[in-house]
């Protein structure tokens, strides 16, 4: 293992979640949140809430905001198209959100009919409000979350952190 | 079906939200939103003016975030089936204190009453208990109105009520459009003023 690949960012992700108090854990699954899901599952001050499409987490988060507690949306780039007219609701109602979005569709993509919206995500987060953040250096991914998470909440922002497909490693179905 | 005994909604939803004590509402896009209004706006209601098919999972987030307190979803059939897969995801989650009414009249009430999937027996109820809520009904009169009421209290749930309405469009009646407002009362009102500072 290289010095770079032994850097645990998902653990990382979990402790600033942590960090920060959040309690809901909404997802759908992706390969490069698996690890973070893991650890997340395993955490009982974390509710894990798996949706079925991505736009459901943006209103439990604000459902959870009105209730006095913290939401972060997991996800892949291809839900981020998924979540466009709920964001609305995020702006129109200064709702503060956590989003982090594995990035598909970029460094070492295979699969073409994921690059159109890997390509599009930061322009369609940016259309609709959401402050983006990058991390593409495992060393620095828990302090992009950390620092997103207090943009969110104590900011009052709705703050998407794409990790990016260098970070995770593109997905291949040769292994 | 024959619609000529459903129920008047303003009715239904002044019965529901009766002496409603500790309840916490969503109140979903449209005419649901204008009942509410019409039964008495309240800061623990939160009316939404868009994102449509997200007020049972603005519910959800809310019931995890308050298991003591009785949580009411009150939607339109419209509005239940832009979010139907968040029946599923509700039904894993099964928050004891979630009750999903929907006030079903077969029809987009806002604009132009184009009918619904629910016009051509698309059956939410069955929906939801296929989607795992231990108590799901169809309920065609106000005896089973009243009958709800106590029960979105009872914290049994989760529950899902689908109720035949007319297909009227009664005086408008509109809660503030303001979402921050909307969103700082509600918070205000549930969690004290040091809401503010959090």
């Amino acid at each position: 293992m290289s010095a770079r690949e032994a850097v645990d960012w998902p653990a990382d992700i979990h402790a600033a979640l942590q960090a920060a108090a959040v309690r809901q854990i909404a997802y759908v699954p992706d390969a490069g949140h698996a690890r973070l899901i893991k650890l997340c599952a395993a955490d009982p001050a974390m509710r894990m809430v798996p949706l079925t499409t991505e736009e459901e987490g943006i209103a439990l988060a604000a459902g959870a905001w009105l209730g006095g507690e913290r939401a972060v949306l997991l996800m892949q780039s291809s839900g981020v198209g998924n979540c466009i007219n709920t964001l609305g609701m995020v702006e129109a109602c200064r709702f503060p959100l956590l989003m982090v979005v594995t990035m598909r569709g970029e460094f070492g993509e295979f699969n073409p009919w994921q690059v159109p919206m890997g390509r599009a995500t930061p322009a369609v987060l940016d259309a609709a409000q959401v402050v983006v953040h990058r991390a593409s250096e495992a060393s620095a991914v828990g302090a992009v979350v950390a620092g997103a998470a207090r943009l969110a909440f104590s900011g009052y922002q709705a703050v998407a952190v794409l990790l990016s497909q260098q970070l995770i490693g593109a997905k291949s179905f040769e292994k | 079906m024959s619609r000529a005994n459903a129920l008047d909604r303003r009715a239904v939803v002044r019965t529901l939200l009766h002496e409603r004590g500790t309840l916490l509402v969503v109140a979903g896009l449209g005419a649901p939103a204008w009942d509410a209004t019409a039964a008495g706006d309240h800061p623990l209601t939160f009316p939404l003016w868009g994102a449509m098919g997200s007020a049972a999972m603005i519910g959800l987030g809310l019931a995890i975030a308050q298991p003591e307190r009785p949580v009411l979803v009150l939607t339109g059939d419209g509005e239940q089936l832009m979010g139907l897969g968040s029946l599923a995801t509700i039904g894993v989650q099964r928050p004891a204190n979630l009750a999903v009414a929907v006030l079903d009249n077969e029809h987009y009430g806002e604009t132009g009453m184009q009918p619904t999937a629910t016009a051509a027996g698309v059956d939410l109820a069955a929906i939801a208990a296929g989607c795992g809520f231990p108590r799901s009904e169809v309920i065609r009169d106000m005896a089973g109105v009243e009958a709800l009421r106590p029960r979105l209290q009872a914290r049994h749930g989760p529950l899902f009520a689908e109720i035949k309405i007319a297909a009227d469009s009664p005086p408008l009646v509109l809660p503030p459009r303001d979402g921050g407002l909307l969103k700082s009362r509600f918070r205000a009102a549930l969690l004290g003023p040091d809401a503010a500072l959090a």
